[in-house]
């Protein structure tokens, strides 16, 4: 009996320790395949953001050799127009693009979830321009929001509007132009709100039912609710993305004049600092500013969604 | 007499009949009609100004590009010649930008196969230490702007004398993707536990059963991240930008992009050649939409 015993110990002690090597195995394979990705991450993430930093503090500009001048790419920026003109354009841009991308994709999303027949073929159109390039976007859109003689006026000035905007050719309406060509390509977040939809279980609906709401109390208190997942993600990949606009900023305010300015995107303005004018340690310092601002920005975000982002419980999702 | 109460009957039938039955009916028909005018509306946004830019990319130079009322269809133009002089210009040769931005869409499916899906598999089947910490750093590294690393990562290819070679384009994604090692995870988490303990009772090793078991049952997600893939080398302006400075290197968002910011380009060759880059993402949404759309599904169901 006791030596029966015994020997089980001694077995499940052999046991484990097998277990033991073998998890060290596991380990040392799994890092194995990481390899690639962790090189990676020291030499083309982790380094060169602590390098940018230190280029920053210099006045790297390929043609002389790099001076140590401290902090005074930082001080420059407070007497330079361009980068304050920038980060006015930036934010204004995500102050407004956010809001309506957000409300036009749900609204969008909800429309096409209904059951109705052809369904298919509208959600297909609808998407298709989500896939095309940001540049081929902007050339379309630029010569069809033409002022004087382009399609978007004309057919403003048909339904009656007396002085449509001059769009790209003015200050105030470029940014709004620029959303517009945006909406054109909505679709995308339109699908991860249309799969948001489809994954809210029917039960949620039938109980509410049961419970006597209306469809609009059912909206606010089902889907909207249910939805808040999906909203947070785009909010999150919304505002990555706003931050670094190029493409069609580099396409509309490539030819200078009013455009230029009132379309000088923070990124089109390191871009120029640093590979146009060779200043990169300037061009360094400012997209530290603006990563800064992004990762506060962000954070903000992140904090505020514990208030109103609504997560399944843990057993829910197992 | 008796005719009365079968009149009242018939009245209040009749309008038992109405509340009952014909409202609601006309009210789903409004409500369906008005659905219906808004979608069309809405695909009218989508696809008349692509037929308006084949129309004007169809003109001859002779004829005004724009025109009151706008010709949104092609009925009376049918200068295909257009095509051929966009596409064949000696200064801007868009067949040579095409197959430059294929080459580097080619590097970079194989290195985004190799490095992904090592790393996913890593991060999906097995158990090591750390773990959940890098699998953190992996979604953070997704928000960083690689504003801050665009320009340390430029003079890192300089000094390596890469400047002016598709090499910077290309080998970073032999380092791995986030956004792509977060798609293959996910995807390989689905696969069930037994797959593993099996193939470790049978003697497979790790490699071997990652080569033979999970990297052929990916096959669905990989489609999903080469589609992903074509999309954004098609569409990468500021990377060819930093890195190429040879017209025979460029690719076709450079090209475009320098054609439409060039002083009064010919704008019906500019349709042209933009509606030359807007075909093959189409033709690919088309035959790839299922993927492309379960791709970006999920990811939003699980992020």
């Amino acid at each position: 009996m006791q030596a029966l015993k015994q020997s089980r110990v001694r077995g499940r002690n052999q046991g484990k320790r097998k277990l033991g090597a073998m998890e060290r195995r596991e380990e040392r394979v799994a890092y194995l395949f990481l390899l690639p990705w962790l090189i990676g991450l020291v030499v083309f993430i982790i380094g060169p953001v602590i390098a940018s930093l230190l280029i920053s503090l210099t006045d790297w500009n390929l043609l002389t050799p790099p001076n140590w001048i401290g902090l005074k790419n930082y001080e420059k920026m407070f007497s330079d127009r361009d980068f304050y003109n920038s980060l006015r354009v930036t934010f204004r841009f995500v102050i407004m693009s956010l809001p309506v991308y957000t409300l036009v994709s749900l609204s969008l999303a909800l429309l096409l979830n209904q059951r109705i027949r052809g369904m298919y073929v509208f959600r297909t159109v609808l998407f298709m321009p989500s896939v095309i390039a940001g540049t081929a976007v902007a050339v379309l859109w630029s010569i069809l929001l033409n002022p004087d003689v382009g399609v978007v006026n004309q057919i403003l000035g048909a339904i009656g509007v007396q002085q449509p905007p001059r769009w790209l050719a003015s200050r105030d309406w470029a940014i709004p132009a620029v959303i517009l060509m945006g909406l054109w390509g909505v679709g995308g977040g339109v699908i991860i709100y249309l799969a948001g939809l489809q994954n809210i279980p029917p039960h949620l609906y039938e109980a509410a039912t049961i419970d006597g709401a209306n469809p609009s109390q059912k909206f606010r208190f089902v889907t909207l609710p249910m939805l808040t997942p999906s909203i947070f993600f785009q909010l999150i990949t919304g505002l990555v993305a706003a931050f670094q606009v190029f493409d069609v900023a580099y396409v509309l305010a490539g030819r200078g004049g009013t455009r230029a300015s009132a379309l000088q995107f923070y990124l089109l303005n390191v871009y120029e600092e640093g590979f146009q004018n060779g200043r990169f340690g300037y061009a360094s310092a400012l997209s530290w500013v603006l990563v800064v601002i992004a990762t506060i920005v962000i954070l903000i975000t992140f904090r505020t969604s514990e208030r109103w982002v609504y997560y399944e419980s843990e057993e829910d999702k197992s | 007499m008796q005719s009365n109460p079968t009149l009242i009957q018939r009245h209040r039938s009749a309008k038992r009949h109405l509340r009952d039955d014909i409202i609601p009916r006309a009210r789903k028909l409004v409500r369906l009609l008005v659905l219906y005018a808004i979608l069309i509306g809405l695909c009218g946004f989508v696809l008349l100004p692509v037929s308006w830019m084949l129309t004007a990319a169809l003109k001859p130079d002779s004829v005004p590009f724009y025109t009151i009322p706008p010709q949104w269809f092609p009925t009376e133009h049918f200068e295909w010649r257009n095509f051929e002089t966009a596409l064949l210009d000696p200064v801007r040769p868009f067949l040579r930008f095409t197959l430059n931005t294929l080459i580097i869409f080619g590097g970079n499916v194989v290195g985004t196969i190799f490095s992904c899906t090592l790393v996913a598999y890593a991060f999906a089947r097995l158990r090591f230490r750390g773990s959940g910490f890098l699998f953190n750093v992996l979604i953070i590294t997704m928000l960083i702007p690689w504003q801050s690393q665009m320009i340390p990562q430029f003079l890192l290819f300089l000094e390596l004398g890469w400047y002016g070679t598709y090499l910077p384009l290309i080998v970073p994604s032999f380092a791995g993707n986030a956004f792509f090692i977060f798609l293959i995870r996910q995807y390989m988490r689905t696969f069930p536990r037994d797959l593993d303990e099996a193939a470790k009772i049978d003697g497979c090793s790790y490699f071997g059963f990652f080569r033979h078991i999970i990297l052929p049952l990916c096959r669905p997600v990989l489609a999903v991240v080469v589609v992903f893939m074509f999309l954004g080398s098609w569409g990468d302006l500021l990377g060819p930008l930093i890195y190429l400075n040879n017209t025979d290197q460029f690719t076709i968002a450079i090209g475009l992009a320098n054609f439409a910011t060039r002083y009064n380009p010919n704008t019906n060759l500019l349709m042209a050649a933009n509606l030359v880059m807007m075909i093959p993402p189409i033709l690919v949404f088309f035959f790839a939409q299922e993927q492309l759309i379960g791709g970006i599904a999920s990811v939003g169901l699980k992020g």
